[in-house]
C-alpha cells in the first residue's frame, strides 16, 4: 500500500510518497494557472513513478486541496504541516513558521499535534509571493536575492503593502540606493512580519521554518538573528505540508 | 415577494437600486437556508418572514403609520423597545448587515471602519432600506464611537434621538442610564402625543420579557447535543426578532420551540463539533460564518453576540408602583448587558466560560468585524481566560465581503482538525 499527500500550494505543488515502511520520494512542480490541470499533471507523475491509485491513499490539502477528485480525504494545510514538521524534526514541542507563496502560518505543536495556530491576514504581505515580487523588481533570483542581502546594511522599507512596496524599491532602485542594501531591506520587512506573528502566537520549543524559504541559507540566519532562536529546518521542509498529508492517509 | 413598488416609491426609495438588493437576497438565501437538510417544519414562518422582510412587514408597517402609530427605528440591543412599546409606536432594527450598502457608505464615511456602520449609514444615504424610510425617528446610542459620530451624519437625514450609555458600571453609571431612559421616554412621549404610564410600561416590560424567554427557550433546546436545530436556522430566528411583530414572533418562536422538544426526543449522535460564537453582531444578512461553520463538520450552538444571548438574558423586573421604580428596573437589566463598550468588562469573560459548560461546546470562535476596536482588544483578555480552563478558541476578524471566505473556510476547518481528531493524530507517529 502507497500513502500519498498532495500539497496544492498558491505557488508550488508537492507530492510525497510513503510506502508500509518509509518516504520513497518527493516531487515539487508549479501550480500554474488551474489547480485541477496541476493535479492531473500529479496523476501522470505517480502513473510514471508506478504508484497505482487503485493501492493507495490520497490525502490532498493546501489551497488547491478541493481540486484533486482523487483524492480520499482533504485535510488543511495546517494539520499537515505539524504532522510533517515533526516527521522531519521529531521534536515534542515545537513552533513551525510556514512561509507560503500565498499565506504565513504559525503552528504550534505538540508530538504533532496542532495546539494551536496563527495565519496572517488577507494580504501578501509577509508571505514568498512578496520576496518573489521584489526579487523580480531588482531583476535576480529569490537566491540571489537572500544572498545579496547578507552584504547588504538594512535599509528600511516602510510600506507594509507589497504593492506599495515594489514601488518604492523601484523609487530606491532609482534613487541609486545599492542592490544589496535593497535586498537586505525587503528581506528584513518580510522578517519583520514573521517575528510580530510569532511573538503574537508565542514560541513554544524549537522553532521549525517550512515551506519554499527552507533552503534560502541566508535568509534563515536572518531570521534567526532577529528572534535570536535557532531556526531549525531541512532541505525536505518545503514537503512539510505533503509528508503530513501521506502519513496522515495512513489514518484513512 | 408580492409588488410593492408604489409602497416604496412612497417611502422615497430609490427603486432601482433597491432591485439590485431584492434580487441578491433570495438566492443568498435559498443557497445557504433552502439547502440545509431536515429543517424544522416551523422554520417555515421565520423563511416567510425573511422573504417578505422588505415586503408584507413594511406594508404592515405602513399600515400601522396611517393608522397614526409612529415608527422608531433601532440600531442596539442597549435601547429599551419596552419605552417604545409603552409609547405606543413600533420599534424595528434598522438595516446593517449587507455588504450593498457599503460602497454608499463609504461615500460619507472613512473606510477604516466597522462594516456595520458604514453599512447601516449606506443603507440611508442610498435609500434602500424601507425600515430606515418608514421610522420617523431613529434612536443611537454611545457604544462606540464609530457609531456615536456616524449619527450626526444620520442626522442631516432624519430625526436622531441619541442615549448617552455609560461606559462603567459603577453605582452613579446605573442612576446616569436611568435618567437617560427618563430623557427617552419623554423624547418619546413627545413623538407620539402618549403619556408613558405605570400600567402601560409593566404591559410592555411583560411584552418583551416574553419575547426573551421565547429566545431563551429556544437556545435552551440547542443545549441538547446534538442540537434540535442549525446554528443558521437560530441566527435567523434571532435576526427576525428585531424586526418582526412581537405577538406573532412570540407565538411562531414557541411554536417552533414545541417542535423542537419533540425533536430532541428522537436525535441521534452526528458527532458534529459544537461552536460557540462570540463577539460583534450578525445583522441581517450576514450569515458569513454560520454558513461557513455549518458547511463542515460542525453546528454552531450558541452565540454570545447581540444577535445571541446579550439580546434576551436576564428579565425587567415589573415590581414596583412607580415609574421610577420600573425606571430602576429597566436600568438595572440594560446595564447588565455585557458589552465590550464597557471598562472594565470581565463578565463577559465569565458568561462566556458559563455557557461553554452550558452548552457542552468544544471550541469557541471569536467573531469580530474589522475596526471594532472594543471587541478585538477585548480578546486578549477572553484568550487568557479560555486558555486556563484548556477551552479552544480561533479568532476570526472580517467584513461582509466574500474575498476572504476561503481562508476563513480553511481556519476553521484546520480548528476543527485541531480540536477534533487530538487522540486520533496522537496515536500515529
Amino acid at each position: 500500500m502507497y500513502y500519498v499527500g498532495i500539497d496544492i500550494g498558491s505557488t508550488a505543488s508537492k507530492v510525497s510518497v510513503f510506502d508500509d515502511q518509509e518516504l520513497i520520494f518527493n516531487i515539487v512542480m508549479p501550480t500554474g494557472w488551474n489547480s485541477v490541470d496541476t493535479s492531473n499533471k500529479i496523476k501522470e507523475e505517480l502513473d510514471k513513478n508506478k504508484i497505482d491509485l487503485e493501492n493507495a491513499k490520497v490525502v490532498a490539502t493546501g489551497y488547491g486541496r478541493i481540486s484533486v477528485p482523487y483524492a480520499d480525504k482533504t485535510i488543511t494545510e495546517i494539520t499537515c504541516h505539524g504532522k510533517g514538521a515533526y516527521y522531519l524534526a521529531g521534536k515534542d514541542m515545537m513552533t513551525v513558521v510556514d512561509i507560503g507563496g500565498q499565506d504565513t502560518k504559525i503552528i504550534n505543536i505538540e508530538n504533532g499535534r496542532v495546539t494551536n495556530f496563527l495565519m496572517n491576514d488577507k494580504c501578501a504581505a509577509g508571505t514568498g509571493r512578496f520576496l518573489e515580487l521584489m526579487a523580480n523588481t531588482l531583476g535576480v533570483t529569490l537566491e540571489e536575492m537572500s544572498y545579496m542581502a547578507l552584504k547588504g546594511e538594512d535599509l528600511n522599507i516602510t510600506s507594509m503593502c507589497t504593492v506599495f512596496a515594489e514601488s518604492e524599491v523601484i523609487s530606491l532602485i532609482g534613487s541609486g540606493a545599492k542592490r544589496e542594501d535593497i535586498a537586505r531591506g525587503v528581506i528584513n520587512s518580510i522578517i519583520g512580519r514573521i517575528t510580530t506573528l510569532l511573538n503574537k502566537q508565542g514560541i513554544r520549543g524549537d522553532v521549525y521554518l517550512t515551506g519554499g524559504l527552507c533552503e534560502l541559507a541566508s535568509f534563515i540566519q536572518l531570521l534567526s538573528e532577529k528572534i535570536d532562536r535557532k531556526v531549525n529546518t531541512s532541505s525536505l521542509a518545503r514537503y512539510a505540508g505533503s509528508i503530513g498529508g501521506a502519513l496522515l492517509a495512513k489514518n484513512i | 415577494m408580492g409588488d410593492y413598488r408604489e409602497l416604496w416609491s412612497n417611502l422615497g426609495m430609490d427603486l432601482d437600486k433597491h432591485d439590485i438588493l431584492c434580487e441578491a437576497l433570495p438566492e443568498a438565501f435559498g443557497s445557504i437556508y433552502l439547502t440545509q437538510e431536515n429543517r424544522p417544519e416551523n422554520m417555515n414562518y421565520f423563511n416567510y418572514a425573511l422573504a417578505e422582510v422588505h415586503g408584507a412587514r413594511i406594508e404592515e408597517i405602513n399600515e400601522a403609520k396611517a393608522n397614526g402609530k409612529k415608527v422608531v427605528g433601532t440600531f442596539c440591543v442597549f435601547v429599551p423597545d419596552e419605552v417604545i412599546l409603552a409609547a405606543g409606536a413600533v420599534g424595528v432594527g434598522l438595516c446593517s448587515g449587507s455588504q450593498f450598502w457599503i460602497e454608499d457608505g463609504e461615500k460619507v464615511l472613512p473606510r477604516n471602519l466597522c462594516p456595520l456602520i458604514k453599512a447601516f449609514v449606506g443603507a440611508k444615504v442610498s435609500r434602500t432600506c424601507p425600515y430606515f424610510q418608514s421610522s420617523d425617528m431613529i434612536v443611537g446610542e454611545t457604544t462606540c464611537d464609530g457609531k456615536k459620530k456616524a449619527y450626526e451624519i444620520v442626522e442631516e437625514y432624519m430625526p436622531v434621538h441619541v442615549m448617552e450609555l455609560p461606559q462603567m458600571k459603577r453605582e452613579k453609571n446605573y442612576e446616569q442610564w436611568k435618567d437617560e431612559i427618563k430623557l427617552f421616554i419623554s423624547r418619546m412621549e413627545e413623538l407620539t402625543g402618549n403619556k408613558v404610564t405605570v400600567e402601560n410600561l409593566k404591559k410592555a416590560i411583560d411584552l418583551v420579557n416574553r419575547k426573551r424567554r421565547a429566545l431563551k427557550r429556544l437556545y435552551d433546546l440547542r443545549k441538547n447535543t446534538p442540537s434540535p436545530i442549525s446554528g443558521l436556522d437560530a441566527l435567523l430566528v434571532t435576526q427576525v426578532a428585531f424586526l418582526d411583530d412581537i405577538e406573532r414572533f412570540i407565538e411562531n418562536t414557541n411554536a417552533l420551540c414545541d417542535e423542537l422538544e419533540e425533536r430532541v426526543k428522537n436525535l441521534e449522535p452526528t458527532g458534529k463539533k459544537r461552536i460557540m460564537i462570540t463577539g460583534t453582531p450578525m445583522a441581517v444578512p450576514n450569515w458569513k460564518l454560520h454558513s461557513i461553520v455549518e458547511g463542515l463538520d460542525a453546528e454552531i450552538v450558541v452565540e454570545e453576540t447581540c444577535t445571541g444571548t446579550r439580546y434576551f438574558e436576564g428579565e425587567v423586573s415589573t415590581e414596583g408602583d412607580t415609574i421610577d421604580d420600573l425606571l430602576k428596573n429597566l436600568a438595572d437589566r440594560y446595564m447588565n448587558i455585557n458589552c465590550a463598550c464597557f471598562t472594565p468588562n470581565n463578565d463577559r469573560t465569565e458568561d462566556i466560560i458559563k455557557y461553554a459548560e452550558e452548552y457542552n461546546v468544544d471550541g469557541v470562535i471569536y467573531y469580530n468585524l474589522s475596526f471594532c476596536h472594543t471587541y478585538a482588544i477585548e480578546y486578549k483578555k477572553v484568550e487568557n481566560a479560555l486558555a486556563e480552563k484548556s477551552i479552544p478558541l480561533l479568532n476570526i476578524e472580517t467584513d461582509y465581503s466574500e474575498e476572504d471566505s476561503g481562508q476563513i473556510k480553511t481556519r476553521v476547518e484546520a480548528f476543527l482538525e485541531m480540536i477534533g481528531s487530538g487522540e486520533k493524530l496522537h496515536t500515529v507517529s
